[in-house]
């Protein structure tokens, strides 16, 4: 079977959010080269974007993605607070991070949950593992409810919200309405620390690579909705400085830029990546919960990214549980905005990976220019190592099983295909 | 279980997942509904894919590749009902603003290389291709009437989804109408009803994005908003966002744009 040529094709990857595909050329028993495609079709942001008020940002790029719309409103918001130099005020940056808890609840457990841990059991989705384990998908839903019901509670809807503005927020919800999240969270903290027990007893492919890790960092905590750009190399940049050191290059088999380090360093971006480079900022429940689960300070097997997920998933549930028993409804819903013409970026922790936008304004506040980088573009190209690395190790499979196991590896990114451009469709050709 | 239950697929064009996102946010449901349907096709949760043809098709996203024009009429032909979900796939979505500019011109924006790039100079909802059976509206859909359409197909009965407009449903909850208390600038009297009336409770004027109501006057709407003060650009990127290339939007924006360069003139 390693010998001679080989050919597999994955055509459409399931369980990631988009469209793509994936080849895998085979010689002789050596992997010769891997592709992930991506033909998601353009949607092309950074153009209609042009000619719009700075105000529109927030909802307009949010449209890039149903499953993270929340990482594309802060980063608006970050990116035209920057530019017009506006300071917001504390408790409307606590109720921003609580919402986008709310946005990692969610998306981690659907991630974990309906996504990637079906993989882990053979099944096909999550419906066939509800078969098995049924007690494991309920509190997966339930903890993606409770996600949800943040979201609802604080951004007024789950899907594409409606209550963020550049600034801060519209109307800042009640404080009977934020205690009334209080219960749910504190059953979605448990159901969380049951979540990194259930994934630490998977079993994992022993993959080790050695990862370039890049994220937001923030001194004393576990960066979501800001901080600085530090990497495990010793980047510690603004987030415009950074989109300066980062390459994006335009491939011909994807409608997603490949971005690279200056000198053509791939890097990894998400869960991690933030767990390397501020696993320390965590609570010490989750710290406990990794430690039992094994993790060590860093954690360089993809497919234990579940683990870590699992692990984030308990921290903003504790985090969320946090800012909900000290809320004070902030003074103003929002910073009085007064456009100039400048230039802004910002950065904020989308669920799977940093998530960056720079735009460049008039003195009315219409765009421009605008620059929109997800992280599955940013990680496209240590993902293709990744497949590099895991073919080569795993040839002895069949090659169902194989590209199973390639599909598998890509869903370790939790790749947002709609953002980076969507779905697997895989060929392998073994010579 | 019985074999005979009836099949759903979900099909997914150019769009942002939201819609189909809000299949899997039916917690309280989805295992219950995997039940009483068979999920015959759905990438975005399972790898299994049981081949046509469908009782239900839902597809989400709008046709913006020559690929996508072909592929549309497949899934009619394999699907007994096909109903869109969003506004991408119901009106174009926001990705439909391309109509407006000269084809080609925002590919340069975003790509280096514009050569690699095939997609169509428009992006255009499924009925442009297709019949359709029902066609659910939001930016995004409402979960409620997501499950409301499902269980009305599956029952043999037209959905209850209500054509009317959100100012019904600021009424219904008890919101003060922004526009004539405050004069904020709210295209609620000519969008569809379904959110529940979320924006004028949060004290922010409707943005559209379940797109146009089954009767609108947006003159009239366009008429009250600049005699209130609002600028003919401003109205007109009122009526151009995620439902921009839905018709009685289309024509709004345009005549706001026409008066602006008029009023420029």
């Amino acid at each position: 079977m390693t010998h001679g040529s080989r050919s597999i094709a994955v055509e459409g990857l399931a369980r990631v959010e988009g469209e793509g595909s994936l080849r895998v050329v085979v010689e002789d028993g050596l992997v010769r080269d891997v592709a992930l495609e991506i033909f998601e079709p353009p949607r092309y942001f950074e153009g209609l974007l042009v000619g719009r008020s700075y105000a529109e940002a927030p909802d307009i790029t949010a449209r890039v993605c149903g499953i993270c719309p929340v990482a594309y409103q802060m980063s608006a918001c970050a990116a035209m607070e920057d530019a017009f130099g506006v300071t917001v005020g504390e408790r409307i940056w606590a109720l921003r991070r609580l919402l986008y808890c709310g946005e990692w609840i969610q998306s981690h457990a659907l991630h974990v949950y309906l996504l990637h841990a079906p993989d882990f059991f053979g099944c096909a989705d999550a419906v066939e593992l509800a078969e098995l384990d049924s007690a494991a998908v309920r509190r997966g839903l339930d903890l993606k409810k409770t996600g949800n019901l943040l979201m609802e509670t604080v951004g007024g809807r789950a899907v594409h919200p409606v209550n963020v503005r550049v600034g801060g927020f519209y109307s800042p919800p009640e404080p009977e309405a934020v205690v009334a999240l209080r219960d749910p969270l504190r059953r979605a903290r448990d159901a969380a620390w049951e979540t990194v027990e259930w994934v630490s007893g998977f079993d994992f492919p022993e993959v080790e690579a050695g990862y370039v890790f890049l994220g937001l960092s923030e001194p004393g905590r576990y960066a979501i909705e800001r901080g600085r750009v530090r990497s495990s190399t010793g980047l510690d940049l603004t987030p415009g400085e950074l989109l300066h050191t980062v390459v994006e290059e335009h491939v011909m088999r994807s409608t997603a830029l490949h971005a690279r380090l200056d000198g053509d360093v791939a890097y990894l971006t998400g869960p991690l990546a933030r767990y390397a480079l501020n696993g320390r900022s965590l609570s010490p429940l989750a710290r406990d919960a990794a430690r039992d689960a094994g993790l060590g300070d860093v954690c360089s097997n993809p497919f234990k990214s579940i683990v870590v997920r699992a692990v984030e998933l308990l921290y903003a549930c504790e985090e969320a549980l946090a800012i909900v028993e000290s809320y004070e409804v902030p003074a103003t819903p929002a910073a009085v905005i007064e456009p100039r013409a400048s230039r802004g970026a910002g950065a904020t922790e989308a669920p799977r990976g940093t998530l960056y936008q720079e735009y460049e304004l008039d003195a009315e506040g219409t765009i421009l220019a605008a620059r929109l980088m997800p992280p599955t573009s940013q990680n496209q190209a240590t993902i293709e190592a990744d497949l590099r690395r895991v073919v080569q190790a795993s040839l002895e499979l069949d090659d169902d099983d194989l590209r199973w196991r390639c599909e598998q590896t890509v869903r370790n990114y939790d790749p947002c295909i709609s953002c980076a451009a969507h779905f697997l469709d895989f060929s392998m050709e073994r010579r | 279980m019985s074999t005979t239950r009836p099949s759903l697929a979900v099909f997914k064009f150019t769009s942002c997942d939201g819609c189909q996102l809000s299949l899997l946010d039916c917690e309280d449901e989805l295992l219950e509904l995997a039940r009483a349907v068979r999920i015959a096709k759905f990438a975005q949760m399972s790898r299994a894919l049981v081949e046509g043809p469908y009782d239900i098709a839902l597809v989400e996203g709008s046709v913006t590749t020559a690929r996508d024009a072909e592929r549309v009429k497949e899934i009619r032909a394999s699907s007994r009902q096909l109903v869109t979900i969003g506004a991408c796939a119901s009106a174009g979505g926001i990705q439909a603003l391309r109509n407006f500019v000269p084809a080609g011109s925002y590919t340069g924006v975003v790509y280096a290389h514009p050569e690699y790039i095939s997609s169509l100079a428009t992006s255009t909802p499924i009925s442009s291709h297709v019949d359709v059976d029902f066609e659910l509206h939001g930016c995004p859909i409402d979960r409620h009437q997501l499950l409301e359409v499902i269980t009305a197909l599956l029952a043999g009965r037209r959905p209850v989804v209500r054509g009317y407009s959100v100012c019904q449903e600021c009424k219904a909850r008890g919101t003060v109408c922004l526009l004539v208390a405050r004069g904020t600038a709210c295209m609620g009297p000519v969008t569809r009803a379904g959110c529940g009336g979320l924006c004028p409770a949060v004290g922010r004027g409707c943005f559209g994005c379940f797109g146009p109501a089954d009767t609108v006057n947006t003159g009239s709407l366009a008429a009250r908003l600049r005699r209130d003060g609002m600028q003919a650009r401003d109205v007109a990127r009122l009526f151009k966002t995620f439902n921009a290339a839905a018709p009685e939007f289309r024509v709004q924006s345009a005549a706001e744009e026409a008066a602006g360069e008029e009023g420029r003139g």
